[in-house]
C-alpha cells in the first residue's frame, strides 16, 4: 500500500460516511453542496473528455438543457417515468451531438470557430426553450410535476441522503469512463487528431469518427449530468440548464482544475462550487452581486497565475521535487 | 399571409438595428484580427460606457455630446487596461485560456454592475424628433446610430490605410512573427489596437444608450449575436463584418415579425452555423 492509496481509501470512506457524519443542523445543507459537487464535477468531466482534446465546446448548455427538458417534458406532460424518459433524452442528445459534429468534422471547423459554432448551438437551444413557452413555461422555468411521495419510478425522494449516493455512484461512474478513455488507443487517436488533423488522417487514423464519437460521448454524459440535476433539483430553467452562462461555467470549473488530469473537473468544480457557496452565505442578501463579482475576479486571477489548473500545477511541483531531488543521488551513486 | 407593409417595416428597422450591430462588430473585429483573442466581455465594456453616458447625461445633466466624448474615452482606458492587466500576461497560453480569461472580466462586470446599479433598467431620455416615411414611423435615435456607425467604419478604414499606425496594425494581424523580426516591436501595436476597439466599444455605448435601456445584462443580450457577425464577416474583415451585420440584422428582423424575437436570434444563429460550414472564411472570402 503506497500512502497515496491510503490517502484515497480514506478520502472515499469518508464519502460514503458523510451523509451519516453528526453534523446537526447543517447536514442537509452540507449533503446538498456535496450532490451538487457531484453532479456537476461529472458534468465538467464529460467536458474535458472533448476539451482536452482541443475540441473546446462553449455550447455544452445546450446537452445539458436537451437532457433535463426531455425528461422532464415526458414526465410531466405524458408521466413516463425518467428512468425511460433518460433513455429517449440520451438518445435525443447522440442525435443532436452528430448533427453538430459531423457538419463540424467534415468541413474542418476548429479552433476559436469551433467555440463559437458551440456557442451558437447552446443559445439556439435556449432561445428555443425560452421560444416554446406553451410547453416549457419559458425563461421561467418549469417544475418536475410532484409524485407526492418517495418513488423510485419518478425518481423523487424526500431524503437527500439518496441523491447523495446516486450522485457518488454517477461521478465515479464518470471518472471510470475518464480513465477508461485515457488507457485506450482512442486517447492517442484524438491526441494525434488535436495536433495535426491532416498528419493524423495520413497515418490511418479516421479523424471524423473519433471525432464524432467523442463529441457523442461527451453529449450524452453531459445529457445524463444535467437529468440528474434537473431530478435533484426539481425545477428546470434555460439560465440555469441551457445557453451562455452555464457553459461558460462548466468550462471554467473544468479549466480551473486542470483539465488533462482524472480528478481536475471534480477539483475545479468543488472549488468553484464551494467559492460560490462561500461567498453566498458571506454577503447574503446584502450586497448584491458583490458575490460573483469576487467570484469572476478571483476566476481572472486563477487563469492568469495558474495556467495549468489548480490540480495540474499541485501535481506537477510534485512531481517536479522528486526528480529534482533523485537527480543529485543518481550522479553521486 | 403578413401584410408587405409589416414587412417593409421590419427591413427597415432590420436596417437601423444593422448599424448597431455594425458598430458593437467593429471594435470587437478589430481585436479578433489583430490579437487574435476572442473577448467574450466585448459588449460588457459597451455596458459600462453606457452607463457612465446614463450617470453624465441623465443624472448628472452635461449634454449629450459631452457625454460621447466621455464614453469614447472611457472605452479607450478600458481597452488599455483589459490587454495590460489581462490579456498580456496570457499572450502565449492557450487560446481556451485566454477565451476564459475574458469571459472572468464577463461574470465581474456584469455583476459588480449589478452590485453598484442594480438589475433596474435605465435610459437616456433625449427629445428627438419624430420622423415618419409612408405612414411607418422611423426611430431618429437609430438612424443617427446608423450614419455614425457607417462614419465610424470609414473613419477606421481611412485610419487603417492611410497612416503609420494603422499599416503597422495591418502588418501585425498578417504575419505577427514577420513582424517582430523587422524590430517592430507588437505588444505596443496591441495596445494601440486595444485602445482602438475599446474606443469603438465607448461610441457604441454612446449610441446604444440613446435607443436601448441598460442593465447589468445588456452584454449576454448583444454579446452572443455580435461574435457571429465577426466570424460571418470574416476574421479582421471590416467590410464583411458590415455585411454581415446587415444580413444578421434583416434575419432577425423579418423572422420576428413572421414568428416572434426568440425565433427571430434562433434561425439568426442556424444561419451563422450554415454559413460557417459552407463559407468559412466569411461571407465576403472567394473560396480557395
Amino acid at each position: 500500500m503506497t500512502p497515496a492509496r491510503i490517502v484515497a481509501g480514506a478520502v472515499l470512506t469518508l464519502m460514503v460516511a458523510a451523509p451519516f457524519l453528526p453534523l446537526g443542523v447543517s447536514r442537509e445543507y452540507t449533503i446538498h453542496v456535496l450532490v451538487q459537487i457531484f453532479i456537476w464535477s461529472f458534468i465538467g468531466g464529460a467536458w474535458s473528455l472533448m476539451g482536452r482534446f482541443g475540441l473546446t465546446s462553449l455550447g455544452h448548455g445546450a446537452f445539458l438543457g436537451i437532457g433535463a427538458y426531455t425528461t422532464t417534458l415526458l414526465w410531466n406532460f405524458f408521466g413516463l417515468t425518467p428512468w425511460l424518459g433518460a433513455v429517449v433524452a440520451m438518445l435525443v442528445t447522440a442525435v443532436f451531438a452528430v448533427v453538430v459534429a459531423y457538419p463540424c468534422s467534415r468541413f474542418q471547423v476548429v479552433g476559436h470557430y469551433f467555440g463559437l459554432v458551440t456557442l451558437a448551438v447552446g443559445e439556439v437551444i435556449r432561445l428555443l426553450i425560452v421560444a416554446e413557452r406553451d410547453w416549457t413555461g419559458g425563461s421561467l422555468g418549469v417544475t418536475v410535476r410532484p409524485a407526492g411521495h418517495d418513488s423510485v419510478l419518478a425518481m423523487q425522494f424526500a431524503d437527500k441522503r439518496v441523491f447523495y449516493y446516486a450522485a457518488f455512484v454517477l461521478w465515479l461512474a464518470g471518472l471510470l469512463i475518464w480513465w477508461r478513455l485515457d488507457r485506450s488507443m482512442a486517447r492517442s487517436a484524438m491526441e494525434a487528431i488535436g495536433e495535426d488533423e491532416t498528419a493524423a488522417a495520413s497515418v490511418g487514423i479516421r479523424v471524423s469518427r473519433f471525432k464524432i464519437g467523442i463529441t457523442v460521448l461527451s453529449a450524452v454524459l453531459t445529457a445524463v449530468g444535467g437529468i440528474a440535476y434537473a431530478q435533484y433539483i426539481s425545477y428546470v430553467n434555460p439560465d440555469t440548464l441551457a445557453g451562455i452562462g452555464v457553459s461558460l461555467r462548466i468550462v471554467f470549473a473544468v479549466v480551473l482544475g486542470g483539465m488533462y488530469s482524472l480528478l481536475g473537473p471534480t477539483v475545479g468544480t468543488a472549488l468553484t462550487i464551494a467559492l460560490a457557496e462561500y461567498l453566498r452565505i458571506l454577503f447574503g442578501l446584502k450586497f448584491i452581486g458583490m458575490a460573483e463579482t469576487i467570484y469572476g475576479f478571483v476566476l481572472i486571477v486563477f487563469i492568469i497565475f495558474l495556467p495549468a489548473g489548480i490540480y495540474g500545477s499541485i501535481r506537477d511541483l510534485l512531481r517536479r521535487r522528486p526528480a529534482a531531488l533523485a537527480a543529485p543521488a543518481g550522479t553521486t551513486a | 399571409m403578413i401584410d408587405p407593409l409589416f414587412l417593409t417595416e421590419a427591413a427597415i428597422n432590420g436596417l437601423l438595428l444593422g448599424g448597431v450591430l455594425a458598430l458593437l462588430a467593429l471594435g470587437l473585429n478589430l481585436i479578433f484580427g489583430v490579437i487574435d483573442i476572442v473577448w467574450i466581455a466585448y459588449v460588457d465594456l459597451v455596458m459600462i460606457c453606457m452607463y457612465a453616458v446614463y450617470f453624465l447625461v441623465q443624472v448628472y445633466g452635461y449634454p449629450m455630446w459631452l457625454g460621447g466624448i466621455a464614453s469614447v474615452a472611457l472605452g479607450a482606458l478600458l481597452g488599455v487596461a483589459v490587454h495590460v492587466l489581462i490579456i498580456s500576461p496570457i499572450l502565449s497560453s492557450a487560446p481556451v485560456n485566454q477565451l476564459l480569461a475574458t469571459g472572468g472580466l464577463l461574470f465581474f462586470l456584469q455583476s459588480f454592475a449589478t452590485f453598484l446599479w442594480t438589475t433596474d433598467h435605465r435610459s437616456v431620455r433625449l427629445t428627438l424628433p419624430r420622423l415618419e416615411i409612408l405612414d411607418m414611423p422611423i426611430s431618429v435615435a437609430r438612424l443617427i446610430a446608423f450614419a455614425l456607425a457607417v462614419l465610424a467604419m470609414l473613419g477606421l478604414y481611412l485610419f487603417l490605410t492611410r497612416t503609420y499606425v494603422g499599416t503597422a496594425i495591418r502588418a501585425v494581424s498578417q504575419d505577427r512573427e514577420a513582424m517582430s523580426l523587422m524590430g517592430a516591436n507588437p505588444q505596443r501595436v496591441y495596445v494601440v489596437t486595444s485602445a482602438v476597439g475599446g474606443a469603438m466599444a465607448g461610441l457604441a455605448g454612446a449610441l446604444l444608450i440613446i435607443q436601448y435601456a441598460v442593465h447589468p445584462f445588456f452584454g449576454a443580450a448583444f454579446g452572443p449575436i455580435t461574435f457571429m457577425i465577426c466570424v460571418l464577416g470574416g476574421l479582421g474583415n471590416m467590410v464583411g463584418a458590415f455585411v454581415a451585420s446587415f444580413v444578421m440584422s434583416e434575419v432577425i428582423a423579418i423572422s420576428g415579425v413572421i414568428w416572434s424575437t426568440e425565433m427571430g436570434y434562433v434561425i439568426a444563429f442556424v444561419v451563422f452555423i450554415v454559413m460557417i460550414f459552407v463559407r468559412p472564411g466569411g461571407i465576403l472570402a472567394r473560396r480557395s
